[in-house]
């Protein structure tokens, strides 16, 4: 039976809200196909705005592949804005996606891609929209499986009683294997109902299906243990790991919206993982090994990308750009490539060093050169030793003079406050740098006429991190230190006016802090905050410190218990049943070694220092360099 | 620098994408489609693509007008089809021509909309018209980015017919009777526009539709003062460059 589409419903409401043209679809290289012609649907969700969820990549290529898998359909859905939701509500139009504007509750899968923990209530609203019960327990065999994904998921538990299943590490193989267990399940009639779909998920290893395991507690409230609860579950439930990612040169035929949104360019991830070891870093903990994309798929990619979208921007993706191995070549031979073609380059995500001036310049051969933006992440050397950012103020100096005296007028500083042991002055700290690189910068062009921005956060420890089970700074902490900086910065005379100051404050840390490492109890208090009318809690507008605390009251949650305690080292964490592959007593010595200064190297140029992903998981670093250049293309 | 003229649709639900949106998809179907665009020199080169006039978010048209400036001569048949196929189904290039001499924009002179009103009284609409071109002028306030403003909804009108039919996006499941208004409205400042007449109505007779409406833009143009018809704007343009060929001027595509 095909499912009819919603679009002429909500086509009567979309005069009433902001911006509707996010919810139409209608996107270039999206897909439509026929319901019937396909056994297995997926709806993708990313929880947030659409114009925060479009550019996604996680989606995006997921969209694609399973698109390109016969008998497969999917099809995209995105959080809706207040004003469209209480019009859906009264007129009992339901979440849609957007392609094709069916209702999400027609399809197998609802897989909703995490990349911050708050975007939960988002879900939760979509859930409600397209009538599937919030509790996965209440579910029935009409009610598609609710499955996360993303960075979030490394950490489900928080959600695991709205969730079937959750998946950790990269996309692209499981979900094709879960669409044709799907498959086989429904072409044998589905036997034993959901459950058995389940089941048949969870035995594989690589699904978590959380009501299978039970959480006993110790009477002081911390974990017992967590064990399945039937016979052929597994213990531990793992990754997964694309290698090769030549093989998966994916997105190929790139979305582009007609709506605007957060990222208006073509993106290719020109590696994946990281293992420069900082240690606040969760991305860089759970993406390892790294896997580099050659530089001739890099630039087929790039070529193709363009070809297909029309966009005039290209970012190169990965979580340290300039740590490709043939990053130097890619960036010539793009630039040579595209120069006069009004296409610009972009790498986001760069170290302190000069070398990233030379790639900088060469993306920005006929742009202008504006801002750089550089992450020393810690104030003081003391603090940059603990996280484990090897970057010297000499190098930071050097690195930013050579910047202003080539034409860069502005440079962006990024760092954060709360760090594990971090006192007033590592955060004071900032100040002094800030003002050397204004003095060290004027010196060298004679101009006064360069800006230095300080943009600082608050730190949150995560999961799979040497630093869980550091107890975080409290907020009352971070706001004083942030505060003090600005007095700093603001009240001297002669760097003042140059140096800019932006913050974040400390309140949402700490909701982000407890959502991060909390266990199956937090479920309790994301309901809570929803049902008092909690969503986009990502957005500073939306998000009230207040209601969560409330919510944490209402369920009987200590909110400090699970952001500022320090905790044990055998004290059972609530993910510790979920593998990143990385070596729980070797996070353990790093976190001890971060306390006592010692640093780490990268294991790409130095011997692996036993973290645990490459033989836990099978898998091994892909690096260059290939001795491969990028051949001059015609470009039109 | 040639100047090429573009007339586009905007149907379906893609009326639903404002000015900014049109630009940014234009601006990449241009590139996608091979088009030879000039750029704006200086700082930041922008391509050289103009809009005259563009109908609100939300109200569809058979009669957008946009300029491309191309830095090497085209072929306007060649440029329909390639920036056609470039765009998404929905923005609808209809008609290219190379620019003559004289401004595109002093030429629309004149607009004429189609507004459906699903589910309305056919009767209580003709009553209101009447009263509403009986009066001298109508009054109306809406709210603009300077604030509310009050202007009269009156005299840019000059023609205001009545007639029924189904309305056009409900017809997949259907298809609701609705009331048809067609207007040809005068462009003015400030501009007049269908809703504001709908304002007017309720204004004149509290005549009020009780769904949202539907509106499309069907033509715009030089307008004959004495009949209250339009030409089509490129006429003057294919007059001078290629002796008078003739576009699809009068076809208004439903759907």
């Amino acid at each position: 039976m095909p499912v009819e589409s919603i679009f002429h419903r909500l086509e009567a409401l979309l005069p009433k809200v902001q911006k509707p043209i996010q919810y139409v679809g209608g996107e270039l290289n999206s897909t439509v196909k026929d319901w019937d012609s396909a056994d297995v649907r997926w709806a993708l969700m990313y929880p947030d705005a659409y114009e925060v969820g479009l550019p996604n990549q996680g989606v995006a290529i997921l969209y694609e592949i399973l698109n390109e898998l016969p008998g497969t359909l999917a099809e995209r859905t995105y959080a809706v804005w207040p004003d469209l939701e209480a019009l859906m509500r009264a007129e009992g139009v339901p979440q849609f996606t957007v392609d094709a504007h069916r209702p999400v509750r027609a399809f197998d899968v609802l897989g909703v891609s995490f990349s911050t923990e708050l975007g939960y209530t988002n879900m939760l609203t979509a859930l409600d929209l397209a009538g599937i019960p919030l509790l996965a327990v209440d579910r029935g065999e009409d009610d598609p499986i609710v499955l996360a994904g993303g960075h979030a998921a490394f950490n489900p538990e928080p959600i695991a009683d709205f969730l079937d299943a959750a998946v950790l590490g990269d996309g692209e193989q499981i979900s094709i294997a879960i669409t044709e267990v799907i498959r086989e399940w429904k072409a044998e009639g589905r036997p034993g109902g959901r459950d058995e779909l389940l089941m048949r998920l969870a035995e594989s290893g690589g699904v978590y299906v959380p009501k299978f395991y039970d959480v006993e507690y110790h009477d002081d409230g911390r974990i017992k243990r967590v064990a399945p609860n039937r016979p052929d579950v597994p213990w531990r439930v793992h990754k997964h790991t694309v290698m090769d990612l030549d093989e998966w040169p994916y997105p190929k035929k790139p979305l582009v919206p007609l709506a605007e949104t957060v990222h208006e360019r073509f993106s290719v991830e020109i590696f994946r993982g990281c293992t420069r070891g900082c240690r606040f870093c969760q991305a860089g903990m759970i993406t390892r090994p790294v896997r580099e994309r050659s530089i001739t798929t890099i630039g087929a990619m790039v070529d193709n990308g363009i070809k297909q979208s029309g966009f005039n921007e290209v970012g190169l993706l990965s979580l340290s750009s300039a740590d490709h191995s043939e990053i130097a070549d890619v960036a010539k031979g793009l630039a040579d490539r595209y120069e006069g073609t009004n296409t610009s380059l972009s790498l986001p995500s760069t170290r302190v060093d000069a070398f990233n001036i030379d790639l900088a310049n060469e993306f920005s051969r006929n742009g202008r050169r504006s801002g750089l933006t550089f992450a020393p992440e810690g104030g003081s050397e003391r603090m940059r030793k603990v996280i484990n950012k090897m970057v010297t103020e000499e190098d930071l100096i050097r690195t930013v003079t050579t910047a202003y005296s080539q034409g860069w007028r502005q440079v962006k500083l990024y760092f954060m406050c709360g760090l594990p042991t971090e006192q007033d002055e590592d955060v004071l700290g900032i100040a002094d740098l800030a003002k050397k690189v204004i003095k060290a910068g004027r010196e060298a062009t004679g101009s006064r006429d360069i800006r230095c921005t300080v943009s600082i956060g608050g730190f949150v420890p995560k999961p799979h991190t040497p630093f869980q089970w550091a107890g975080q700074a409290d907020h009352e902490t971070v706001d004083r230190r942030l505060k003090a900086l600005r007095d700093a910065l603001r009240g001297d005379k002669e760097y003042g006016r140059a140096i800019g100051y932006r913050y974040h404050d400390g309140k949402p840390s700490i909701v982000e802090g407890l959502l991060s490492r909390g266990d199956r109890r937090i479920g309790a208090v994301i309901r809570n905050v929803w049902e008092d009318g909690g969503r986009f809690d990502g957005w500073s507008e939306h998000f009230s410190y207040e209601r969560w605390m409330a919510a944490a009251e209402k369920a009987g949650v200590d909110v400090d218990w699970y952001t500022t305690r320090e905790r044990e080292e055998n004290e059972v964490l609530p993910w510790d049943h979920l593998d990143a592959g990385l070596d729980r007593e070797w996070l353990w010595q790093d976190w001890q070694e971060a306390v006592s200064g010692g640093e780490v190297e990268d294991c790409r140029w130095t011997p692996c220092y036993d973290c645990g992903v490459c033989p836990t998981m099978g898998t091994e670093i892909q690096i260059g360099p290939t001795g491969r250049k990028l051949l001059p293309l015609t470009v039109v | 620098m040639q100047r090429l003229r573009v007339r586009y649709a905007k149907r379906g639900r893609l009326r639903f994408t404002s000015h900014r949106d049109i630009s940014r998809a234009v601006e990449r179907a241009v590139r996608r489609a091979g088009i030879p665009v000039a750029y704006s020199a200086g700082f930041s080169p922008h391509p050289k693509i103009s809009y005259a006039g563009a109908a609100p978010t939300g109200v569809a048209s058979e009669a957008e007008y946009l300029e491309i400036g191309v830095t090497t001569p085209s072929d306007p048949a060649q440029v329909r089809q390639s920036l056609d196929e470039s765009l998404p189904s929905g923005l609808d290039v209809l008609d290219v021509v190379e620019a003559g001499p004289g401004g595109l924009a002093d030429r629309l002179e004149a607009s004429e909309w189609e507004v459906r009103l699903p589910g309305a009284d056919r009767e209580l609409a003709e009553v209101a018209a009447e009263k509403f071109f009986a009066a001298g002028t109508v009054e109306v306030e809406r709210l603009t980015k300077k604030g509310p403003r009050r202007f009269d909804a009156r005299q840019a009108v000059l023609g205001l017919e009545v007639s029924e039919g189904t309305d056009r996006t409900a017809a997949q499941v259907g298809g609701r009777p609705c009331v048809i208004l067609r207007m040809v409205v005068r462009h003015m400042t400030p501009a007049v526009r269908p809703d504001d007449v709908l304002t007017g109505l309720r204004l004149v007779a509290d005549f009020a539709p009780p769904v949202p409406p539907e509106v499309t833009r069907l033509a715009q143009g030089p307008l004959d003062v004495s009949t209250g018809a339009l030409a089509d704007p490129l006429d003057l343009d294919r007059d001078v460059t290629r002796g008078g060929e003739a576009g699809p001027a009068g076809e208004h595509v439903a759907g």
